[in-house]
């Protein structure tokens, strides 16, 4: 919000009326779910706008600049999707108070764009109620148009207005057609403006029953005329909800984004591997001062870098999971997949988040917006890093070739390697899913029967919202998780490198040292200190464990190929320390990206700390269960 | 002829209703279960079949819930069509108000329809 004082005075140079400049003014962009609001807002701002939490809620909400004809602007603010203003969920909550002016840090909006459905207009109007009574000048925006008109229905906009007593704009905001009425409000609506008397008054007692039946009464007076019903997705659904034909299509939509996933990331990263570690390098070249080049080359370059690796697969899967988003499809899949999880305690919408995880939980935490439910969401959340996420599967692969002989396990079908990494998989998933019974049974209860959820008709996704969707994403990702990274990968090159007597000897750093000093508690396990250093530098991110082993055992540009850091290992680690060491990485939660996010996402320190202890704590207890066993029956 | 005589001098109607009710109860298993199939068949959303559809009467949920399914479109009066379902019938999308919302099994049990259904025109 800072942001956006500094917008308005950045304009403030501009000569327009000094009255109206003078404060920030606001709009605030209200509507049920499904109405369109997101593509309206993008339609209106492109790409002025920002994503914004208000102070003590997790309510999240977009501020946008419109720039409107003489070198003006008016700030936009998205709300949540809301039926009502009840003030009864924390989404409606949030409406209302901002509404209200009641909302700290945001001054009271001076006029509202409520967006409806026109092919559903009767059961969207049931909200005009509530947002005409509170007096703001309005828009009433009838989305999809063009869908109406298509399917046969009409509305009247003259009449409408007279009955609302406000004006109305017909739009189709994928499209862009009739948006020039909204600009030409906004224009208006910053000036004087008077609303004329509505000719259907307002209901007096504004409870559900009582609105509809207004609502009902202004489309009739208004000669509304309903669509026909979507003929295409009632097609589509029998398809799509086919009771065999829906979950093959469901499975191979999901079989084919990951084969998609796994087969386009790869070359990505290995296209943007040498662009970072050459850029690294040449900014080196320019530093003469050893421990500076070492920071910043070592340290700040390798660290983030790191991170941006994962960059194009959280983009792909932002991509597809925004394409099934949009065409509707996902409200589907929710209702395929509902029964399945309602096992665990879960329901539908968190399918496709958890699905995700498998890539990376960054985005999977991210993609949890779309469950409703609060207590179900953070359950999601709290899950999503125990499935097997592509940061372990270095790690899987350096100590699986280490320690488990290349042999068939069962011979021309299963390999004991694949299937030591096929184990770990479902050894992630198991402990996922038994933890979200646990949460579903203890302190995230919540009533079974609160899943709700409207199919929307399917519908094109268009090229801007994705385009937006995956901006947007980059920038959460880019801006949030890397200023956390920055600062762990300084930290960690500082424990690695200092104290400068140290001379870059990892053992005698403070990072040897903290290693040397955690031995005892790691010893159950069967880790000795250098295992320590490397789940010390492993917090950052796990992959890095791999490079610091390959930096402690001496050998150069070690990866998890490397047939002498693989020596090294087996030499140094117990068969039972190194099953240790995969169950403790299958379950400790060692990703600061994923921390950071859970921090954005929950809006503080609290779950992210509950699930931090969590999963150190079961992956320490695992792991040394493990170790006891193997060294039990070795 | 004595309980006739006594659900007459009952002045409501419900009362008197009751009465059969516990009357009913009396007989024997069988007379039980036709009775039920008379009057309870099709009494909430999940005994629709396809093709059928029914008029909503009340929503015997906490009034959270009810309410979000209120504002989602199931206000008493309205006419409720059942549409796909997930595999095994469970949930279940229902056509109501000009949109398809879909229900668990224990949310639509709870939610009793007005009269009996009847095929769609």
């Amino acid at each position: 919000m800072s942001d956006c004082h500094g917008c308005s005075a950045a304009t403030a140079t501009l000569p327009p009326p000094p009255q109206i400049d003078a404060k920030q003014r606001i709009v605030a962009i209200i509507g049920p779910p499904n109405s369109g609001k997101s593509t309206l807002f993008n339609r209106l701002t492109g790409l002025r706008q920002k994503v914004a939490n208000f102070p003590g809620v997790t309510v999240e909400h977009r501020m946008g600049r419109v720039r409107l004809d003489p070198g003006r602007e008016v700030f936009v603010v998205d709300l949540p999707g809301i039926y009502s203003l009840n003030p009864r969920t924390e989404d409606e909550r949030v409406t209302h108070d901002v509404l209200l002016g009641e909302m700290k840090g945001l001054p009271r909006p001076e006029a509202v764009l409520l967006i409806l459905d026109s092919t559903n207009l009767s059961r969207h109007l049931v909200l005009a109620a509530p947002v005409l009574s509170l007096g703001l000048p309005t828009l009433v925006i009838l989305n999809m148009a063009d869908d109406l008109a298509r399917r046969g229905g009409n509305a009247n906009v003259a009449d409408l207005s007279e009955q609302l007593g406000t004006p109305v704009a017909m739009v189709s905001a994928t499209k862009g057609e009739g948006i020039e009425k909204v600009f030409q409000f906004l224009d208006g609506a910053t000036a004087v403006h008077r609303r004329k008397p509505p000719l259907m008054e307002l209901p007096v007692i504004q409870d559900i029953p009582q609105c509809r039946k207004w609502a009902a009464k202004v489309g009739q007076q208004s000669k509304y005329r309903a669509p026909a019903p979507p003929l295409w997705t009632r097609r589509l659904d029998s398809i799509f909800l086919h009771p065999v034909g829906g979950p093959l299509v469901f499975l191979l939509l999901v079989v084919a984004v990951f084969q998609i996933i796994f087969a386009a990331g790869k070359p990505l990263q290995d296209l943007l591997q040498p662009a970072i570690d050459g850029s690294g390098k040449w900014v080196g070249s320019f530093l003469s001062n050893e421990s500076f080049r070492s920071l910043i080359v070592s340290g700040i370059w390798s660290g983030v870098g790191n991170v941006l690796l994962f960059l194009p697969q959280i983009l792909l899967l932002s991509f597809f999971i925004g394409v099934l988003e949009d065409s509707g499809y996902l409200a589907r899949a929710a209702l395929i997949s509902d029964r399945t999880m309602a096992r665990f305690g879960l329901q539908g919408k968190s399918f496709i988040p958890l699905l995700s995880a498998y890539a990376c939980a960054v985005p999977a935490i991210m993609a949890t917006r779309t469950i409703e439910n609060k207590r179900d969401r953070i359950a999601t959340i709290l899950i999503a890093p125990l499935m097997t996420c592509s940061a372990r599967l270095p790690v899987y692969l350096l100590v699986i070739a280490a320690f488990i002989p290349d042999r068939p396990l069962i011979p021309y079908v299963l390999g004991a390697r694949t299937a030591a990494m096929l184990g770990l998989y479902l050894l992630g998933l198991l402990a996922a899913l038994a933890t979200a019974r646990l949460l579903k049974s203890t302190i995230l209860k919540s009533s079974r029967s609160s899943f709700m959820l409207e199919m929307p008709p399917y519908r094109w996704p268009t090229v801007a919202s994705l385009g937006l969707r995956l901006l947007d994403r980059s920038r959460v990702f880019l801006m949030r998780a890397g200023t956390v990274i920055l600062g762990v990968a300084i930290g960690i090159w500082a424990l690695t490198y200092l104290p400068p007597s140290s001379h870059g000897e990892i053992g005698t750093s403070f990072a040897g040292r903290i290693g040397h000093a955690i031995e005892p508690a790691i010893r159950p396990l069967g880790f000795n200190w250098k295992i320590g250093i490397g789940l010390i530098t492993s917090l950052a991110a796990r992959e890095t464990i791999v490079s610091t082993l390959g930096t402690i055992y001496g050998v150069e540009g070690g990866d998890e190929h490397s047939a002498s850091l693989q020596q090294a290992l087996h030499l140094d680690l117990t068969p039972g320390g190194a099953v240790a060491l995969l169950v403790f990485f299958a379950f400790a939660m060692q990703c600061m990206s994923t921390v950071a996010v859970v921090r954005r996402e929950t809006s503080g320190w609290k779950w992210p700390a509950v699930q931090f202890a969590y999963m150190t704590g079961l992956a320490y207890v695992c792991a040394f269960l493990a170790n006891r066993l193997l060294s039990h029956w070795a | 002829m004595q309980l006739a005589v006594a659900s007459m001098t009952l002045q409501g109607t419900e009362l008197a209703y009751l009465r059969i009710g516990f009357w009913g109860k009396m007989q024997t298993g069988v007379r039980k279960r036709v009775r039920d199939r008379e009057h309870a068949a099709a009494h909430n959303l999940m005994e629709l079949q396809r093709g059928e559809h029914g008029i909503l009467d009340r929503i015997d949920l906490p009034e959270d819930d009810a309410r979000r399914l209120m504002e989602l479109g199931f206000l008493p009066g309205h006419t409720v069509t059942p549409a796909h379902s997930a595999p095994g019938g469970d949930p279940r999308v229902f056509r109501v108000d000009g949109t398809e919302i879909a229900l668990r099994r224990e949310t639509a049990r709870k939610m009793i329809l007005r009269q009996k259904a009847s095929r769609v025109p």
